[in-house]
């Protein structure tokens, strides 16, 4: 648990931040924590809630808030070799607070300490994640809440994106993030002029798409150079 | 920004985004245990965040909903100093203080 500490430093303002512009874009306190408890996932809460006051149809705020999840995917497969032998129930917690900082933490415990049984892997899976989910949870209640006191002069309408720019940034991790993050670029200003979110899906998997590609060949040079 | 959806369409979209996430979460765990996917599909996975979010926050940069879709100096400079922190720093809570800070200080500067 004291190794989660670290990641409440962003996870806190992060989900205080949330409580403020879901509330700036009409969605009600409860519907807030509803986000937070069921979904309990920055990046798609704030994509799911972008979308809304954009009045994208529902269809369009479910996939991509999924979208912006595929990744957990991953998270799910390396954790199987880990957890094997685990009962179902247990699987079911570990996958609801399965979240980037509750994995990142997990697994590099497991790969430092590979002696660790069952239980003990569990007990700090539980122990990390809990004192990391329970916060985002709290937090964004309370950013609901003050931010009924803020007044409305601010220029609020940029805290979003601001938000998205900032996560972006730190995945821009190979050429490959960057091709991805270009191409969906350039396709959503060429396609903005389509239906709301539409031109997004369209930008986001070419985006994909291109990562994709500039990985394989990657791939393949570097197996061409051994 | 008012939304223009009604309540119980924000709950369905809450609890339909809440269950498919944790089918996400759950699918290697739970339903597909060791079984691999097609190489082609867990490759795109690892880039639908870097492509989903800018697709999202591009025209958003672009055309602010706030100056009615005229791009404008105190939003874009403050989307590249958030995205130049960013990057620099790896500290996604730096960089939003820093695109704040610049966005407020050149609205109060350009008045």
């Amino acid at each position: 648990m004291v190794q989660s500490l670290p990641f409440l430093i962003v996870i806190i303002p992060f989900a205080l931040l949330f409580g403020v512009v879901a509330l700036e874009a009409g969605i009600d306190i409860g519907q807030i924590l509803g986000f937070s408890v069921l979904v309990l996932a920055g990046a798609s809460q704030f994509t799911a809630i972008q979308l809304l006051s954009d009045h994208a149809p529902a269809w369009v705020v479910i996939l991509s808030g999924l979208a912006v999840n595929l990744r957990m995917a991953m998270y799910s497969a390396s954790l199987v070799p880990w957890l094997k032998g685990a009962t179902g129930r247990q699987k079911a917690w570990v996958a609801y607070m399965l979240i980037d900082q509750s994995y990142a933490l997990a697994i590099q415990h497991y790969e430092r300490h590979p002696r660790l049984n069952l239980r003990q892997r569990l007990a700090y899976f539980l122990g990390a994640a809990v004192a990391m989910c329970i916060p985002w949870i709290a937090a964004s209640w309370l950013g609901a809440t003050l931010g009924r006191a803020i007044p409305d002069d601010i220029a609020l309408d940029f805290a979003m994106p601001i938000t998205f720019l900032a996560m972006i940034a730190p995945m821009l991790r190979t050429q490959a993030h960057m091709a991805a993050c270009f191409v969906s670029i350039v396709a959503a200003l060429i396609l903005a002029g389509l239906p709301s979110g539409l031109g997004m899906m369209i930008a986001a998997l070419l985006g994909m798409a291109a990562g994709a590609l500039l990985e394989v060949r990657t791939e393949r040079r570097q197996e061409a150079k051994s | 920004m008012s939304s223009a959806h009604s309540d119980l369409t924000i709950w369905v979209v809450i609890v339909l985004l809440g269950i498919g996430t944790f089918l996400i979460r759950w699918s290697f765990l739970g339903a597909l245990g060791n079984r691999d996917l097609p190489q082609w599909f867990m490759r795109m996975l690892r880039y639908t965040p870097v492509a989903v979010l800018p697709a999202l926050v591009a025209p958003l940069v672009m055309w602010p909903a706030a100056t009615d879709g005229q791009p404008e100096p105190a939003r874009l400079s403050a989307a590249v100093v958030t995205v130049t922190i960013g990057v620099l720093t790896k500290n996604v809570i730096l960089a939003i203080l820093g695109g704040a800070i610049t966005l407020f200080g050149m609205l109060y500067v350009l008045g």
